[in-house]
């Protein structure tokens, strides 16, 4: 009898992709319920609407990167179940952009939208991030099965955009700050890591538009 | 009979704080704070209640209560919350973030301290601690404080007029222009030994006036907030405040004060030209390169859903005392 349950794995490919996906929801979704639970009630340092800005377009970042680091884990480490929650990570990106943007607009220039539209045109760093922001929205809408079969090859075309991305959030991050740029220098820097990982194939991508 | 005539910078019926709103926020804290107790690692407004759970020693510095004129006039402004303007600020000495000189600067020294009066003045002097304290009747100004990041507070300064301590010293033809230096101490401000903590600046941080608007009476010396001694975030233990220009402007922790005829080059202008002028009086109508200066977010008590944007005044609500100096100045040019 205990050889059988030996012989069993103790955890099943669905179930591993279930535990995994419950982690990413429980977290994600706890940190964006806690920041805006204390912001609301003023528990977040003197300023709470920069710390939710800051906070989400971080934790959007690091989730940008996180799923960037799925495939080059899951092929090293041969983790299929780790590959196939890859779309979850990605689609959090876009929830946190999504907070970022709507924050920005609600708390920081409280819903002024003419003052939102100048800014957008006016000021480089964020005509970047909303060109980030158009660029993460059409990956989340054409992320459902269904669109990754009608679109087939071109699928893969169209989400190579992340790498594009990956460069744009950190110039975004360090065009904003006033001259404290360690912090976006370090994003750089492991945005690069992350493209070098797929050297290769960017590298055929280069030399196929060229 | 008594007839008071409103000028244009003080306080208004909006500004007047609502006590009850203020009291509630404190009882909703404490009413919260054993189910969060983690709820509070970004600078808690209830920290002595959190010590016992987090290992962080603030506030070490230990600031005495002064005694000097209250601001009666303005006592109706609604104040930024004690706790938030004393952990929220930019004093890269200590580090970028806002909330790192409340975190770096706790063990700094201020007493000895000196202060060199010198230049072109008849008399230089040198004061010492006791003397930043003693040597002028103290009075509180209550000020708005407009930070060219586009937010503002409202803070009740003690202190005097710069004008005093320069009269002291004697005021000749020759001197144009006041420069004023911070302390240069890396070993006590962890961003003067380092470049990536100090955000790049070139130390000691200078800042710099004409004549005219240091000898005006809105520009103080600052030794003092909410009725005590500075604590080293603000300061402490002598700042400038320029109530009218941005707040980069009001330099901390001052040591050395000197006439000069030609125009000092303040360290933000010397690090970024193109973004921060010599003047940099508050401005509606001239943006930052990188945002707009047409409103500001009053930090105030009030958490995310809080409206507090609000339009910026020229010369952040001073014009009436200091648009004069500016007569025929392009103050576009001059930004």
């Amino acid at each position: 009898m205990t050889t059988d349950l030996m012989k069993k794995p103790l955890l099943t490919m669905s179930r591993k992709i279930l535990l995994f996906k419950a982690f990413v929801h429980i977290s994600a979704l706890w940190i964006v319920i806690d920041l805006y639970y204390k912001a609301i009630n003023d528990l977040l340092g003197s300023d709470p609407v920069k710390e939710v800005i800051h906070s989400t377009g971080i934790g959007g970042l690091n989730l940008l990167l996180i799923t960037l680091a799925v495939s080059p884990l899951a092929k090293k480490f041969k983790l299929s179940w780790l590959m196939r929650s890859r779309r979850l990570l990605g689609l959090y990106a876009f929830l946190y952009a999504c907070l970022h943007l709507v924050s920005y607009a609600a708390f920081e220039l409280q819903w002024d939208l003419s003052l939102l539209t100048s800014e957008i045109i006016k000021r480089p760093y964020i005509t970047v991030g909303m060109v980030v922001f158009s660029l993460l929205l059409m990956l989340a809408v054409t992320s459902p099965d269904y669109c990754k079969r009608k679109l087939g090859k071109r699928w893969q075309k169209l989400h190579n955009y992340n790498y594009l991305i990956i460069l744009l959030v950190p110039t975004h991050f360090y065009w904003s700050v006033k001259s404290d740029v360690l912090e976006p220098l370090i994003y750089f820097f492991m945005a690069f890591v992350m493209l070098y990982f797929r050297r290769d194939k960017i590298k055929q991508m280069l030399r196929k538009t060229n | 009979m008594q007839i008071n005539i409103a000028k244009k910078s003080d306080a208004k019926e909006q500004d007047v704080t609502d006590e009850r709103i203020y009291r509630d926020r404190r009882s909703l804290l404490k009413k919260m704070g054993f189910v969060g107790a983690s709820a509070l690692l970004s600078g808690s407004a209830q920290a002595d209640l959190f010590d016992v759970f987090s290992d962080k020693k603030e506030p070490g510095f230990k600031v005495e209560p002064l005694k000097f004129k209250a601001d009666k006039q303005n006592e109706a402004m609604k104040q930024t919350p004690e706790q938030k303007a004393t952990h929220h600020n930019n004093f890269y000495e200590f580090g970028t973030k806002k909330s790192d000189p409340a975190e770096n600067a706790q063990n700094f020294k201020v007493n000895p301290w000196q202060l060199e009066v010198k230049g072109a003045v008849d008399k230089p002097l040198t004061l010492d601690y006791d003397d930043l304290l003693k040597s002028f009747p103290l009075e509180e100004r209550i000020y708005r404080l407009r930070c060219v990041e586009a937010w503002s507070m409202v803070i009740p300064w003690v202190g005097f007029s710069l004008a005093s301590l320069l009269t002291k010293a004697g005021v000749g033809s020759k001197g144009k222009f006041v420069k004023f230096t911070t302390l240069k101490s890396p070993t006590q401000m962890p961003g003067q030994a380092n470049r990536f903590k100090g955000g790049g600046i070139d130390y000691p941080y200078v800042e710099g006036l004409t004549i005219e608007e240091a000898m005006n009476p809105l520009t103080m010396l600052a030794v003092g907030i909410y009725g005590k001694t500075l604590p080293p975030q603000n300061g402490a233990p002598i700042r400038l405040v320029v109530p009218w220009k941005y707040g980069f402007k009001s330099i901390k922790s001052i040591v050395k004060i000197e006439l000069t005829e030609r125009q000092p080059i303040n360290s933000w202008n010397q690090l970024l030209p193109s973004e921060y002028g010599f003047y940099a009086n508050v401005n509606p109508e001239v943006d930052h390169p990188r945002w707009s200066q047409a409103s500001e977010r009053l930090i105030t008590s009030g958490g995310l859903l809080s409206r507090n944007r609000i339009p910026t005044l020229p010369f952040n609500g001073y014009a009436e005392e200091v648009a004069g100096l500016y007569k025929g100045l392009d103050l576009r040019k001059n930004f």
